[in-house]
């Protein structure tokens, strides 16, 4: 019934449509007018709608800029993240400027040179001082973009191993995420698909030694200012380790290992007190996947050091875990 | 008349060798795609709007995609996002804007009677027509449509058990796609070998309209770059049909382990966006060789700097070719190669600048005259200077890490992409028509289409950019399940409501398109008071286009409001004046 209704709606709207159109036609070869020749008052009128809807959307932009600040996500959570940050600034504010100039420029222009039958336009067909000028600013400018972001992206990727560093599993498998800590000899022991079986869900190889001791959790947790080395697998299509908070992204992709390396630098306690008692740090998956792709998510906890061992302590190991309990 | 062949109406509308006529074709499939593909957006959009609810526009899908309680199934709703993506890039914007414009204004402008081969140029169309038919085939069979994006990374495309529409519905994408890419070689080839040989007398290289000058170099894009396409989907058919493994290693799916090793799904990935980055150029260029053209006219000057802007479009093609990694700079790729991409890609945004200064200049103490077709070319110039700029955070790959794949460049390639090359498309239909149909289209609907589309595209992509910096990935089929987008909902209803006022309007323009060809008001053989050569052919449609001799050329394109001249232009064919030097 409502689909009929909704045909019938359409097609009034379009008779009342076609109606208009020929009253309008017929009416303009009485008066033996062209109602489509475009007259000095339309052009009057599109240059005039074009400085109030150009600066209407720029007021947009500015509207939207100051509400929904507050959504966006925090200052960064990692020490790369921070560098980050504050190459988003200086870039984010270097084309919001370009947009705020150039945008306003060519509403301007559109009305202020909204034609006439009377005027001419001015022949000017090249310059090549203004051409040399307007490819030599930008290059310049880009230049230092460049060199500033190559500097902030060699420091984000390589990862210098320490120590200190610990070193997590992140495995992906539709539609849901795994870590595998390292254990205390912070190695993690080798794994093959074709050992996925049964409660060994990652295929780890439980012959190696390093094995013994690795630890399967569902959540994982992360020593303030502690680096950390995440490394990646996935069991079946392309999924992404997405953690906005950290500033941290890598794909995980069958039949490779890929790894992302951060130092974490605000527990989650500290976080809930900026942001609210509801947050968490969350890895979300960041690479279509499946039909559930919108629903895969890891948590993350950054806590101080003791906190930090009494959970470990409290986890099983793997050995443990397959071995006896089979 | 000497050229005009006796016809029937199978070879006048059906299998047709004239130009002017396979342009109609390719712009009427296009026409009708675009219309499948907002629908498409439409639907997705109401979802996220309203997720899991039931929705009228749901009426328009099969019943098998919905739940019990009317619901969208999550992995309908990515077939949907699939085969937008698709529809969009490919069929809208590559074919029904290529195939029109270049089919239409390559022989028009240069002077020439037809394509060099009117029989491939037929043929062309037809492959495009079948592809068509087997890509809208797949939205029915059962399992659905293809569903892992338009990108179609393995090993999710390759394997029916990790997705349903990787079963029938992908293996119909690629023949489909395969069809198209056969098509767009077909067309691309004629497009050159056309434009390098059949130039009229006087029709130097340096005379060319910047129109003609985008369609050659997207040709010659697309005729480097979709062979790749080509082989690397067919070694993703080898992979699903026939048990290789190029991009299949170490998987387990369903529970079963397959017997696939050594293959890399990044191999597909550096394949593809080696047609994919291209490809983008290939949508765009062709929308500002219009633009080029209708600002010029429009402004009554010439276009400013035509060398600079044919030496940026040679630029921009030559670059595109060498940043296709700044799409995979999260997939583990060496940091060193990343930065190399990086490198790259941020040079591309020199020439761009350079191409939105040089219109500026163009319109700067213009006479301008806002016909719709002129409103949209703006309409460009705008979108490009807003999403052209958000690709600088995108080509930085330290940036990157936290905005790839999310809304930020939903929105930015939108705006970028999607709007510069749709405006640039809408400013061709409205500026050629006339010559098209021999009618003109309504200035006033043409208005009121343009304002519409205007605010509501920047309603609905402007703050998709906020939802990619509140962290919100792309091709999720809800929000809901993460507690830190809740605060998002408000944004996501604003663009649901500016996504589907902004598709009420293009009602609009379908309206006034097919009202025009058969009641619009007569057209002038000069409406727009051009320069260029398509304007000297009669009115009416006749095979060969020039009823005599074929025109003689004696100046550039682009002499508006020239000084000495009794009228603000001054047709190519007119000789140079005693004394009077080319601009
Ligand atoms: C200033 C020049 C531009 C730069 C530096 C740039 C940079 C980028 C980068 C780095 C990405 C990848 C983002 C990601 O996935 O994380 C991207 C995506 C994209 N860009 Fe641009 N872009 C520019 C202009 C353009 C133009 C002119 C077009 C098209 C006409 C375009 C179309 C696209 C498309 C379609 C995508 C997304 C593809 C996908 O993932 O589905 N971009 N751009
Ligand atoms: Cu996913
Ligand atoms: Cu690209």
């Amino acid at each position: 019934m409502t689909n009929i209704l909704i045909v019938v709606v359409v097609i009034l709207l379009v008779a009342t449509l076609v109606q208009i159109l020929r009253v309008s036609e017929l009416l303009s070869e009485i008066k033996n007018k062209d109602v489509n020749e475009v007259t000095d008052k339309d052009n009057n009128t599109q240059g005039i709608l074009f400085l109030i809807v150009g600066f209407g959307f720029l007021i947009f932009v500015v509207w939207q800029m100051v509400t929904w600040n507050h959504l966006l996500l925090p200052p960064a959570s990692s020490v790369h993240g921070t560098q980050i940050d504050f190459l988003m600034k200086i870039s984010m504010g270097l084309i919001l400027v370009v947009f705020f100039v150039l945008s306003p420029i060519l509403f301007y222009f559109l009305y202020k040179y909204r034609g006439k039958k009377s005027n001419k336009a001015y022949f000017f067909s090249h310059n090549n001082k203004l051409e040399v000028l307007w490819t030599v600013i930008p290059t310049i400018i880009l230049t230092a973009l460049i060199i500033f972001g190559l500097k902030t992206w060699d420091k984000a990727m390589n990862v210098e191993l320490t120590e200190s560093t610990t070193i997590i599993e992140v495995y992906g498998q539709q539609f849901n995420w795994t870590a595998r800590y390292s254990g205390l000899d912070n190695n993690l022991g080798k794994a093959n698909f074709k050992l996925v079986k049964g409660r060994n869900t990652l295929g780890v190889d439980m012959l190696d030694a390093n094995a013994a001791d690795d630890k399967m959790a569902r959540e994982v947790h992360l020593v303030i200012d502690q680096p950390v080395l995440l490394k990646f697998r996935s069991q079946d299509v392309i999924h992404s380790a997405f953690l906005p908070h950290f500033r941290v992204q890598m794909n995980c992709v069958p039949g490779m290992t890929t790894q992302f390396g951060f130092t974490p630098t605000k527990t989650t306690a500290q976080m809930k007190e900026s942001e609210g008692e509801d947050f968490e740090y969350i890895l979300l998956c960041n690479k279509i996947c499946g039909a559930s792709h919108y629903n895969m998510q890891l948590k993350f906890i950054v806590e101080t050091q003791e906190e930090y061992d009494l959970w470990l302590a409290s986890q099983e190991n793997l050995e443990t875990k397959l071995l006896t309990q089979k | 008349m000497s050229e005009h062949h006796k016809e029937n109406f199978i070879t006048k509308y059906v299998f047709t060798q004239d130009h002017k006529m396979i342009a109609k074709q390719f712009l009427i499939t296009g026409m009708f795609m675009a219309v499948v593909g907002m629908l498409m957006s439409a639907i997705f959009r109401v979802q996220l709007a309203n997720p899991g609810e039931s929705s009228i526009l749901y009426n328009l899908l099969p019943g098998a995609w919905l739940n019990d309680s009317g619901g969208l199934n999550p992995d309908k709703y990515l077939a949907l996002v699939t085969m937008h993506g698709t529809i969009l890039v490919f069929w809208v914007l590559t074919a029904g804007l290529s195939g029109t414009f270049a089919n239409f204004l390559i022989p028009l402008q240069i002077g020439a009677r037809d394509m060099a081969s009117g029989f491939l140029n037929m043929l062309s169309y037809w492959f495009f027509f079948i592809a068509t038919v087997v890509l809208l085939s797949s939205l029915f069979v059962e399992t659905g449509p293809a569903s892992g994006g338009w990108t179609i990374y393995p090993p999710l495309s390759a394997l029916p058990q990790a997705i349903p529409g990787s079963g029938t519905g992908m293996t119909l994408w690629l023949i489909s796609i395969t069809l198209f890419v056969v098509g767009s070689l077909l067309g691309g080839l004629n497009y050159i070998v056309t434009i390098l040989n059949l130039r009229t007398i006087g029709m130097t290289m340096q005379r060319l309209p910047l129109t003609v000058w985008a369609l050659l170099i997207t040709a010659i894009l697309g005729v480097l770059s979709f062979p790749v396409l080509l082989s690397c989907g067919l070694l993703l058919i080898f992979d699903r049909s026939f048990g290789t493994s190029f991009y299949l290693s170490d998987i387990i799916i369903g529970g079963e382990a397959l017997h696939n090793e050594g293959g890399s799904p990044i191999l597909f990935e550096h394949l593809f966006w080696f047609l994919g980055h291209p490809e983008v150029y290939i949508i765009l260029l062709p929308a500002l060789g219009i633009v080029s053209e209708v600002i010029a006219v429009n402004s009554r000057k010439p276009i400013f700097g035509y060398k600079a802007m044919v030496g940026a479009l040679l630029l921009i093609a030559f670059l595109s070719f060498i940043v296709w990694g700044h799409h995979m700079f999260m997939t583990g790729m060496n940091p060193f190669l990343g930065s190399v991409f990086t490198f790259t890609t941020l040079l591309i945004a020199i020439p761009s600048a350079v191409k939105v200064f040089n219109y500026l200049a163009t319109l700067w103490r213009g006479n301008i005259r806002f016909t719709p077709a002129m409103l949209f070319a703006i309409g460009t110039v705008s979108a490009f200077i807003t999403g052209g700029l958000t690709g600088i955070i995108l080509g930085d790959s330290a940036l990157d890490i936290n905005v790839h794949d999310t809304y930020f460049v939903v929105g930015h390639f939108h705006i970028v992409m999607g709007l510069s090359a749709i405006y640039g498309m809408f400013a061709g239909v409205y500026h050629w028509f006339p010559k098209m149909y021999g009618r003109m289209m309504n200035k006033n609907l043409g208005y009121l289409h343009f304002w519409g589309t205007f605010i509501c595209a920047y309603g609905v992509f402007f703050p998709m950019h906020f939802l990619g910096l509140a962290g919100l990935p792309r091709r999720y089929y809800s929000n809901s399940a993460f507690p830190m987008f809740d605060g998002l909902s408000d944004i996501n209803e604003l663009i649901t409501f500016f996504a589907l006022a902004g598709a009420i309007f293009q009602v609009f323009f379908l309206f006034n398109f097919f009202y025009s060809i058969f009641k619009g008001t007569k057209a002038t053989q000069n409406p727009w008071k051009s320069n260029t050569l398509e304007w000297t052919t009669p009115v009416e449609r006749i095979h060969g286009n020039w009823p005599g001799e074929l025109p003689v050329v004696t100046r550039w394109a682009y002499d508006y409001s020239k000084p000495g001249a009794d009228e603000d232009f001054i047709l190519q064919t007119e000789p140079l004046k005693e004394g009077e030097i080319e601009h």
